[in-house]
């Protein structure tokens, strides 16, 4: 397909704007001006709606395609929370922060008060934080408020490290790195956790935090967290939940339960709201009572008549981890995705999500290899060793799932396992649909062994083939000169 | 008991794949997670049906004043939105995709995102940009938190002129690290020149400011751009996408990265969000940029296609030595700000711009005539300006606001000194009738001011 910019013709344009009802103004000095405008594309308002809905359909996506994309949780999104979302569109956030404004902002400020009160509830902490803007900032937000937890004890200098096991996501190093912290990795044990032994070793008076996603990415819950957690706060360590997980476990555990000290939640993932082609998330913090004076400003409160206030000058607060209050629009999809499910539906999707991932995991394992092979949560991950064995790697199975309409699982993560093929159904997928899919798996799998080259050369039905990965780093065209 | 259209399954399914599974029931499956550690509670409320659901909603947006006209900016504005940009963006091929890890069934989103890229690249005059960030202030973080990498150095310096949401979240962002952090007080609503050269030396990575900035005030920036790089370091503007329709490019002004906040191109206030964060900056600083970064290359068959590129760089390759630790960005509201720039224009783009300053130069000139009234800054302004009142900017506006306009965003809580102040902001959807009620309305709200 032609670019935008490919078909623009000099002065086309695509939307009529206002007449001006004022003077003009005195023109600028020339120095502050551009000597070009802006080579924007230049095109009719229907050549853009064509451009931009052919361009949609080169999209595999939840709505048209199975999706079962691990660990990012590709659930079906409601069309109600769209419709939710869009009521807040004319609200400007300034607004709250004017002298007086909190009175005009009370349904807004409400809904993210509740939001928090609902997200501590599923996840047994405290007070919740809704400003992070997607997950990673969660959690960068999260180890930030451990931070501040040791200062004001006197032990910044002296807490220098955070402990992960090594199949946790890599945002979680990098996201402690931005909290000044240096990273200590701790290898799985061949039962699919974190190796307590090692754990153990590790652990000293001069770790701060220790991060873990429970389920792990393995899709395995961790029976010995409640002692990992013991050991950790022995040692004055905060745990650290990462909350991408979490679709596996709603009212069955609760992180603040078992020792959790700090979550963050994706609210893409567990609370039904869109991916968006890469964002937008939204990843709200929890944390114990301890963590509450640090939490970024403005921190919504509501003082005893039920009205919501902003507090915006504690002193020992982290500060501000965003310009305003959070991906609002996000949050109301998922406000809304919790009221709409309640209790028992919260509960049955994180029954229907691991029932699904276990389904997969027998139907399959007889055609890939299985490296940790007991109950799953809410993902399984297989490994395509036996298929490597005819020169057939992930990424082959990846691209022939393509050509079945498929959207590939993730493919070589967790690092730990070779060949990883990352699988996570959602609760939403209908056992037709998971059917289906394992026949093509099964299908692929045999292929590996009578026609390893149909692999190597799916997807052949997409609008382009495999691409060449190599020359885009190389060359680095990252924006059109033409 | 199935008491959701949302897991679809029905009881003899459950059973059938209990029994595949091996399983008794779907609490077997849950065996792993010791019985001591098991939720006892779980409060919240029951269900309801979607129509219930989206009256409470209804409710909820309803409990806030509604019809406010908006006279405020402070990082978000109220602009125009083509109706093409809601049509385009809210198709669901597009907004129930995720990353596009896998190109070859996500070109949709790959090449909108070079799309984007390009815009960006075009609109600020650099030759690189990332698939986006998630807002404006981080966006500033990430940006200086780049040049800190570009150049080995560990100091910023802040012009206190930049946003104060934005310098608290790079101050924030830097906080734990080895970094100090010099902020430069503002001298009548523009950086102060003689602090800077005091405080420029070779041990500066990056100095920020913001063009137009928290003021209003447009300054010419490229002086500072040779001082900032005869030290060696790296000059970062945070600008306003819409005032580039006619405002110096950074590239032009010499601004080695810019970012800015995205909301102003197609995505609504939504109180404070999605927005995006876009980042620009020199070629030579790729391997530095945050974030995913879409990169054009070809098929097996020499046809052209977009890939993302450069992963090397990103967390889930390097961990904790990755230049951020971003993941999901706001791609679907980057998708947006291609559209609306698309749905514009070259030329439109431009008409906008001068569209956003006749307004406010119209309502500035209605300000500068009411007594005791004066405007703060001898300097150029494009949509927002300051102005100093006679008495308590607090008092005057939340007078105003209850009269059902948010008038400006008074100074006094950013800047000490400045009490009587506030910056005011006139998009192009303030028709000439909403002015003049601005400036009657702040006429009445002094009237009890005696000279």
């Amino acid at each position: 397909m032609q670019l935008i910019y490919e078909q623009s013709t000099s002065g086309r344009r695509g939307v009529k704007l206002p007449a001006s009802d004022v003077p003009a103004a005195a023109a600028l000095p020339g120095a502050l001006l551009r000597a070009e405008k802006a080579a924007l594309a230049e095109v009719s308002e229907l050549d853009l709606v064509r451009h931009f809905t052919n361009l949609s359909r080169r999209n595999f996506s939840v709505d048209t395609n199975f999706y079962p994309l691990g660990s990012c949780t590709m659930k079906y999104n409601a069309k109600v929370l769209e419709n939710s979302a869009a009521l807040f569109a004319p609200f400007h956030p300034m607004t709250a922060l004017l002298p007086g404004g909190v009175e005009f902002c009370q349904g807004t400020l409400g809904m993210l008060y509740d939001l928090g009160q609902l997200l501590a509830d599923i996840t047994g902490m405290d007070e919740v934080t809704t400003q992070p803007l997607a997950g990673a900032h969660g959690e960068m937000t999260g180890i930030m408020l451990i931070a501040a937890y040791h200062a004001a004890k006197g032990n910044r200098a002296k807490k220098k490290y955070v402990v992960v096991p090594d199949s946790s996501h890599g945002t979680n190093p990098a996201s402690a790195a931005i909290a000044g912290y240096e990273i200590i990795t701790v290898p799985t044990a061949p039962y699919g956790d974190m190796d307590l032994e090692l754990f153990k070793k590790t652990m000293s008076d001069e770790v701060a935090a220790v991060m873990m996603t429970c389920p792990n990415t393995l899709g395995l819950f961790n029976p010995h967290i409640k002692e990992i957690s013991d050991i950790a706060h022995s040692f004055d360590a905060l745990m650290y939940y990462d909350g991408a997980n979490l679709n596996a476990i709603m009212g069955k555990v609760k992180p603040g339960d078992v020792g959790f000290d700090v979550i963050h939640v994706n609210l893409h993932k567990t609370f039904g709201t869109p991916h968006g082609g890469g964002g937008p998330g939204s990843g709200p913090v929890g944390v114990k009572k301890a963590l509450i004076p640090f939490l970024p400003q403005p921190r919504i409160i509501k003082n005893g008549d039920g009205r919501l206030l902003l507090e915006t000058a504690n002193q020992g607060s982290i500060g501000r981890t965003a310009n305003f209050f959070g991906n609002f629009g996000v949050m109301a999809k998922a406000y809304a995705y919790i009221i709409m499910l309640g209790r028992e539906g919260l509960i049955q999707v994180s029954e229907q999500a691991v029932l699904n991932a276990n389904y997969i995991k027998e139907k399959l394992k007889g055609y890939y290899d299985l490296p940790y092979d007991m109950t799953c949560m809410h993902e399984v991950v297989f490994s395509a060793s036996k298929q490597m064995e005819h020169g057939v790697h992930a990424i082959d199975i990846a691209k022939f799932l393509i050509d079945r309409g498929y959207h590939p699982p993730t493919v070589y993560f967790p690092m730990i396992v070779k060949e990883a093929i990352m699988i996570e159904p959602t609760e939403t997928e209908s056992k037709a649909t998971m059917d289906a899919f394992i026949e093509v798996m099964i299908e692929a799998a045999r292929t590996a062994e009578s026609n390893p080259q149909a692999l190597h050369d799916a997807p052949l039905t997409m609008p382009i083939s495999r691409l060449d990965e190599t020359k885009a780093a190389r060359e680095q065209n990252v924006c059109s000169v033409r | 008991m199935n008491d959701s259209h949302y897991c679809p399954h029905t009881p003899e399914e459950i059973a059938e794949m209990l029994s595949a599974i091996g399983a008794a029931s779907v609490e077997d499956l849950f065996a792993p997670i010791p019985t001591e550690l098991r939720a006892k509670t779980l409060n919240i409320p029951p269900g309801m049906s979607e129509f219930e659901t989206f009256s409470r909603m209804q409710e909820i947006a309803g409990e806030n004043v509604q019809g406010i006209t908006h006279f405020i900016g402070g990082g978000f504005y109220d602009h125009i939105i083509p109706s093409v940009v809601d049509h385009l963006a809210n198709r669901s091929e597009f907004y129930t995709a995720y990353t596009p890890y896998q190109p070859e069934c996500s070109q949709g989103t790959l090449q909108a995102l070079f799309e984007y890229q390009t815009a960006i690249c075009r609109l600020t005059g650099l030759d690189v940009s990332n698939a986006s960030l998630y807002d404006g202030g981080t966006a500033c973080a990430e940006a200086a938190m780049m040049a800190l990498r570009v150049t080995g150095r560990n100091k910023i310096v802040l012009d206190g002129c930049v946003s104060p949401f934005s310098r608290e979240v790079l101050k924030t962002y830097l906080f734990n690290l080895d970094v100090e952090v010099v902020e430069i007080a503002p001298l009548d609503g523009l950086l102060n020149r003689s602090l800077i050269a005091d405080v420029l030396d070779d041990t500066v990575a990056g100095v920020l400011i913001q063009n137009p900035n928290f003021f209003g005030s447009i300054e010419d920036f490229s002086a500072l751009a040779n001082q900032v790089h005869s030290v060696g370091a790296l000059l970062i503007g945070s600008v306003y996408p819409i005032s580039l329709g006619i405002l110096k490019s950074p590239g032009e002004i010499g601004i080695d990265i810019a970012v800015g906040d995205g909301q102003s191109l197609g995505n609504p206030l939504s109180f404070g969000g999605p927005s995006f964060g876009f980042i620009a900056a020199k070629k030579t600083f790729i391997r530095n940029m945050p974030g995913r970064i879409v990169g054009e290359t070809v098929d097996r068959n020499g046809k052209r296609g977009f890939v993302l590129t450069l992963q090397a760089r990103e967390q889930h390759i390097k961990r904790h030595k990755a230049t951020s630790n971003i993941c999901s960005n706001q791609g679907l509201c980057a998708l947006r700000g291609l559209i609306f720039l698309s749905s514009v224009g070259k030329e439109g783009l431009a008409e906008l711009a001068r569209l956003n300053r006749d307004k406010a130069e119209y309502a500035k000139s209605l300000f500068a005539e009411i007594p005791g009234v004066s405007v703060l800054q001898s300097a150029v302004t494009f949509n927002e300006f300051t102005i100093v009142l006679p008495k308590n900017a607090d008092d005057v506006v939340s007078g105003l606001l209850k009269k059902g306009i948010a008038a400006g965003v008074p100074l006094g809580q950013y800047y000490s000194g400045l009490e009587s102040c506030m910056v005011v902001t006139v998009t192009e959807k303030r028709t000439k009738k909403k002015i003049d009620q601005l400036v009657d309305a702040l006429k009445t709200e002094l009237a009890d001011v005696r000279f």
